[in-house]
């Protein structure tokens, strides 16, 4: 047996030793955010449902075609969400506005991975193979996985999917910000550099903030005075603006507070050092201790007997 | 006083065992379709629902109904109340068996089986499955130990195997005896690291779900999950050995140890007290007695939990006569468990609302024919080393009497 008293603590301690530093950060989770990530700005006022990131998001990310063709317009007659398929697909939503004609606008909302600032996916993740990196993607290693799929119970967005027919070596499938080509210099997302409209810009998620507010700032009654992914959840790199409340648009209410913070801080104050675990163990030891006399006395008046 | 334990030696095929291993048999050609179909091909499973009963029941509910092993533990071997004693190695079979089949109903829910040690090499301590993972590994090991001497019990100084293997009879005997004299050195380490692994993974098991704050119904999702997860395992544990040990001695016709059951259970009704006493006053702090009459699938999953699973076996635990009526104890003992593996299934699974697509979900027929098939199989090995190990000590009814 392997498992030797000492060759236990030492591994245990060192997760220990791991944990506190974890818990260190976590004081501070805005820090968890690289300082200098990339995100997207998605303007529901521009986007006219053609598809084309569906499209080229299938292309660069070679999944299977799709059952249905890309232009084939009664796709969108039904509400759909990402798959292990379709890393991202758009939705028509009428919210109640006409236009001059009378006749009812449609809003198109594009859905992928928010790439959160502080995912709760990789919080969650058991092997850390889902992991936030510096360009703000949040990037799945296929090799570590183990398929637990605690990732899809812990996103508060519903988007990691899963190949659930494949028997033995299914992948979580999820948006990977186009992770390889937005690393290189110069590198634009599939979906945004294809976009007829420019609905979907690319850069740095602080500039793309401010644009964001200058936009809504610029044109009052075009917009709602609300940039979706700016503090939901902690902030995600991918973001939105609208002309209509974003309630009406399938878009969820999520608390600004990063989901995992309450899990990982409970995790943390009870096992760093693994404090607690040696406590009880010193503690039942020295109850096993005691009551070790007791028995043997009670043994010593029954051999009396 | 105190009996030996003994095996059994009765006869194996009864009826009741034929059904059993037809229900397993069963589960293992689901499980077959699983790997070779895909969980999608049994499951309901869907991105919305990942999660659905093979980790409520299989895996959550058999972690906390597998807790009788540690209690026992401690209280005839930490606490040295050895008149506890006849039960410690039922309720620790039933942890080295629960356990096991918690790994193996693991391997069927996880996607890549095969992949299953990877945590121990890659680690995330952020992650609470992390921990929950490695103690319960840890645990399962210090199980595997705590039950070499009931081995060692049966065959040492008679190992008399057949024909050409008779050659390993001396190191066979050679390997017993050292395990037993090294474990009688160290039991006492792997009985109190036991326990310290229980309360660290039963508690952690409640924090899994704390990472979804926005997808567990208030009703259960509170910041003292993990204390109501541990102080529900602990509370568990006795009624679980009352369950079984009155399962097994009635089906075996034993004597009923209701001598050392009923005071077992003034425990119970302790621990169930703080257990509805904590439940009750969460749900005052943070009012969420308002969603108690929706009358939704949620709010009646909790009331039938906190009234079947917690007030109705209190009432009756602190009845006395209760406690010494083997029919009434019985009856409460399984309310409790009940109760207990509802409460997993509701944190896990009824009480789990994707907020998006508020997807329902219902086991498909190849789930349910997996959990039945696993846990008749852990059933039908549990009866198989009663039989041929010494691990029960009621004697047979005709002899006592």
């Amino acid at each position: 047996m392997n498992l030797s008293r000492r060759g236990f603590f030492k591994i245990m301690g060192a997760s220990g030793a791991g944990l506190a530093v974890g818990s260190g950060s976590a004081h501070a989770r805005s820090l968890k955010a690289p300082p200098d990530a990339y995100g997207c700005l998605v303007d529901l006022t521009r986007c006219i449902g053609c598809r084309k990131c569906e499209q080229v998001c299938n292309e660069v990310s070679s999944l299977p075609p799709p059952d249905r063709s890309f232009d084939d317009p009664t796709v969108l007659n039904t509400l759909r969400r990402p798959d292990e398929k379709a890393y991202t697909v758009v939705n028509r939503y009428f919210p109640g506005t006409y236009d001059k004609q009378g006749e009812l606008i449609p809003t198109y909302v594009k859905i992928q991975c928010m790439h959160c600032q502080d995912p709760a996916c990789a919080s969650a993740c058991i092997v850390g193979a889902l992991s936030k990196n510096e360009n703000g993607s949040v990037n799945y290693d296929t090799s570590k996985c183990i398929g637990c799929r605690y990732c899809m119970v812990a996103c508060p967005f519903e988007i990691p999917a899963y190949e659930y027919h494949d028997p033995i070596t299914p992948r979580v499938m999820k948006c990977t910000f186009c992770h390889d080509r937005i690393s290189k210099t110069g590198g634009v997302p599939g979906c945004a550099a294809i976009c007829p409209v420019e609905a979907i810009t690319f850069g740095k998620r602080a500039t793309l903030l401010d644009v964001a507010h200058k936009r809504i700032k610029d044109n009052p009654s075009k917009y709602i005075n609300r940039v979706y992914g700016e503090s939901e959840v902690g902030g995600t790199s991918w973001m939105y603006i609208s002309g209509v409340p974003f309630e009406k648009l399938g878009f969820i209410d999520v608390p600004d507070t990063p989901t995992p913070a309450l899990a990982e801080k409970i995790q943390h104050s009870l096992f760093s050092y693994l404090w607690s675990p040696i406590a009880l163990f010193t503690v039942l030891s020295g109850i096993m201790w005691v009551s070790r006399g007791n028995q043997d006395r009670s043994e010593n008046n029954k051999g009396g007997n | 006083m105190q009996h030996q334990a003994y095996p059994l030696r009765s006869k194996f095929w009864t009826p009741g065992v034929i059904v059993l291993a037809f229900l397993a048999a069963a589960g293992a050609v689901a499980i077959l379709a699983r790997f070779i179909g895909g969980i999608g091909y049994v499951s309901n499973l869907t991105t919305a629902r990942p999660w659905g009963i093979w980790i409520g029941i299989d895996v959550a509910s058999g972690v906390a109904l597998a807790a009788g092993g540690f209690t026992t533990a401690f209280l005839a071997h930490v606490t040295g109340r050895h008149f506890y004693e006849p039960v410690v190695r039922p309720a620790l079979l039933t942890a080295m068996l629960g356990y096991t089949f918690v790994v193996l109903g693991l391997m069927v829910d996880i996607g890549r089986s095969w992949a299953i040690w990877k945590p121990m090499i890659y680690w995330n301590t952020n992650s609470v499955l992390f921990e929950v993972a490695m103690c319960v590994m840890f645990y399962l090991n210090v199980l595997y130990i705590e039950f070499i001497p009931v081995v060692v019990d049966q065959f040492k100084g008679r190992v008399r195997l057949p024909g050409p293997m008779a050659g390993l009879n001396r190191a066979i005997e050679f390997l017993l005896m050292l395990a037993d004299k090294i474990l009688d050195k160290f039991i006492w380490f792997f009985i109190i690291a036991g326990v310290v692994l229980s309360c660290m993974h039963q508690s952690s098991l409640g924090s899994l779900m704390l990472v979804a704050p926005t997808k567990l119904h208030p009703l259960w999702y509170t910041p003292i999950l993990p204390l109501l997860f541990l102080i529900s395992a602990i509370t568990v544990g006795y009624p679980m050995v009352v369950f079984e040990t009155t399962l097994i001695t009635s089906s075996m016709k034993l004597e009923n140890e209701m001598d050392v059951l009923a005071p077992l259970t003034r425990w119970t009704m302790i621990l169930l007290g703080l257990y509805a006493s904590l439940k009750i006053g969460d749900m005052v702090v943070r009012q969420t007695y308002v969603y108690l009459f929706d009358f939704n699938q949620q709010s009646n999953a909790f009331l039938m939990e906190m009234f079947l699973g917690i007030i109705v076996p209190w009432f009756m635990l602190v009845s006395e006569k209760v406690r010494r009526s083997r029919p009434l104890l019985f009856i409460a003992s399984t309310m409790i468990v009940g109760g207990v593996l509802f409460n997993r299934l509701n944190v896990f699974v009824v009480g789990y609302k994707p907020p998006v697509s508020e997807a329902d979900y219902f086991p498909a027929m190849g789930e349910i024919v997996v959990t039945v098939g696993l846990i008749s199989a852990l059933m039908l090995l549990y009866r198989l080393l009663v039989t041929y190990l010494p691990v029960l000590s009621a004697r047979p009814q005709e002899v006592s009497s």
